[in-house]
């Protein structure tokens, strides 16, 4: 069994950092450890850092829209970050679009988009 | 040199079992990295639909040439209840599982070859390959 994602809080920002490939436990997990986060610390929005990770198929994508998806139910935004070229290649070839998601290049740039959007 | 693999779909472990496999022999076969994760991800597409709607099967990887080319050819085969229409599984966001309905026709954008066997009742064989260019 692999290890839980764990969720870290900033202020009003929660970071999320997949270190590792995806199975579909794991990511089903996260999905509900990041909700029931949010609830309880309150944040106001989350990044999601995808540097490590390498490829991504429908059923992570599936996830991963899912929790974009309901995190913006409960009032918040996300930003995914750190797409690799070969994950976004795949990804459209895939015919997986990831529309109404907020991106950036790396966390850094993520965390200035999620601050400059939440002070909008 | 051990030229054919495979791994037996049964449990939800055993898809990461075979994109493992899969991702390995991408490399040592000398695929850059965006190679290497289009057949990761047409392995997990495979083994998923295997596992989702077979319950059990097997994903093999072999290393294959043709006049002077080299590849990856993927064969995913079950004997599950077979695909109805063939046509449908084919076509973007047909789904009768609430996935994304990108697996089928999304593997074949990421192979350069693709082939469909299926017999209703008696089970489905899927073969695909990627060249090295």
């Amino acid at each position: 069994m692999n290890a839980r994602i764990p969720i870290l809080k900033l202020n009003e920002v929660l970071i999320v950092s997949i270190q590792w490939e995806l199975d579909d436990q794991t990511a089903i997990q996260f999905q509900e450890d990041l909700l029931n986060k949010m609830h309880k610390t309150a944040a106001l929005g989350v990044v999601i850092d995808l540097t490590p990770i390498d490829f991504i198929d429908s059923f992570i994508a599936k996830v991963l829209g899912d929790v974009i998806n309901m995190t913006g139910l409960m009032g918040a935004k996300v930003v995914i970050t750190g797409i690799q070229p070969a994950v976004a290649i795949t990804l459209i070839e895939l015919g997986i679009r990831l529309s109404n998601v907020m991106t950036a290049l790396d966390l850094e740039n993520g965390l200035d988009k999620l601050y400059k959007e939440l002070e909008a | 040199m051990d030229l054919r693999s495979s791994v037996e779909i049964i449990t939800e472990w055993d898809i990461v079992a075979a994109r493992q496999l899969g991702r390995n022999e991408a490399k040592k076969a000398g695929f850059g990295t965006v190679d290497q994760a289009r057949i990761t991800t047409a392995i997990s597409e495979l083994a998923r639909n295997i596992y989702l709607y077979a319950g059990k099967g097997k994903i093999e990887i072999e290393r294959v040439t043709d006049n002077g080319k080299f590849g990856i050819k993927i064969i995913a085969s079950d004997e599950g209840p077979g695909i109805p229409d063939l046509r449908k599984v084919m076509e973007d966001g047909f789904s009768t599982s609430g996935g994304l309905g990108a697996g089928m026709p999304g593997v074949k954008r990421l192979m350069d070859e693709f082939k469909v066997v299926s017999e209703t009742g008696a089970g489905t064989t899927i073969t695909t390959t990627k060249w090295l260019h």
